[in-house]
């Protein structure tokens, strides 16, 4: 047996570290992956906690987070493509003004 | 007893702050990749193997994908030695030995009996289907609502805008 514990304990981890990449990267290629890395570490402490109490009613919530991770993905990089486009840079620095 | 959890734990650890931390896009897609199958076998071990599937189907295999399909067709770097430093030997040897290591652990679970590689009660797919498609039917269909949104929204934010000019400005336009 796993001790509960130190499945929440990793979870929270994996999730400090997306954050601190989110909040100190300023290419938007590294805060997607952030986020994703934020994510990950949300769905498997839903996992975990289904295993604890050996209910699937985690994994179908995994499953969810998974849906809105590919929905989030698929816009996320539409917009970094525009971004590139117009900016010709991924960073979000330049993206300080309204208008031109 | 629970080792084989502590070390794909510490294996998806490591590989997420080093994917945070690198300069190159690609470097940081593939540690990001040996991340998620690191999460992937934490939830083996702990006892949903389904779960652990779907993530290496959908995470590393379709999402990462689309990661790496974006990065390469923006094309960041351009010059001949950024290129020759994506994919030298220095670049992959480290995700390689962590996904080595992965590898290894999932191999001792399947060869060790259940009570030396952690593997508690595990929840069965069939289990998973069974609840996901009688008591959370509704949150099933409003997930496939939001895949089509997604759809209908990245055709719309990545389709080429064409200029609709007159038949005179066109002309006029060239000069």
């Amino acid at each position: 047996m796993i001790p509960f514990e130190m499945q929440i304990l990793v979870a929270a981890i994996l999730f400090t570290i997306g954050l601190i990449g989110l909040l100190t990267r300023r290419n938007l290629i590294f805060m997607l992956m952030s986020v994703e890395i934020m994510m990950n570490a949300g769905a498997f402490a839903f996992v975990a906690a289904g295993a604890r109490w050996i209910q699937p009613d985690g994994q179908v919530m995994f499953l969810f987070v998974l849906t809105v991770a590919a929905a989030e993905v698929a816009i996320a990089l539409a917009l970094l493509i525009l971004m590139h486009k117009l900016f010709k840079s991924v960073d979000t620095n330049q993206l300080n003004s309204l208008k031109n | 007893m629970n080792v084989l959890f502590i070390v794909s734990s510490v294996v998806a650890v490591i590989a997420s702050a080093m994917a945070i931390t690198r300069r190159n896009a690609v470097h940081a897609l593939l540690f990001l990749i040996v991340s998620l199958m690191g999460v992937s076998m934490m939830m083996y071990t702990i006892g949903a193997p389904y779960a652990a599937v779907l993530e290496i189907i959908v995470y590393a295999g379709a999402i990462m994908m689309l990661f790496v399909f974006t990065v390469m067709m923006l094309n960041l770097s351009v010059s001949p030695e950024d290129e020759k430093r994506q994919t030298g030997f220095k670049t992959w040897i480290f995700p390689m030995v962590l996904g080595a290591i992965l590898l290894g652990v999932m191999f001792l679970s399947f060869l060790s009996n259940p009570s030396w590689s952690g593997l508690q009660q595990t929840i069965s797919p069939k289990q998973v289907g069974t609840l996901m498609f009688s008591r959370y039917l509704l949150p099933v269909q409003i997930a496939g609502v939001l895949l089509l949104a997604a759809i209908v929204g990245a055709y719309y934010l990545g389709r080429t805008r064409k200029r609709n000019l007159h038949r005179y400005l066109q002309n006029t336009e060239e000069e």
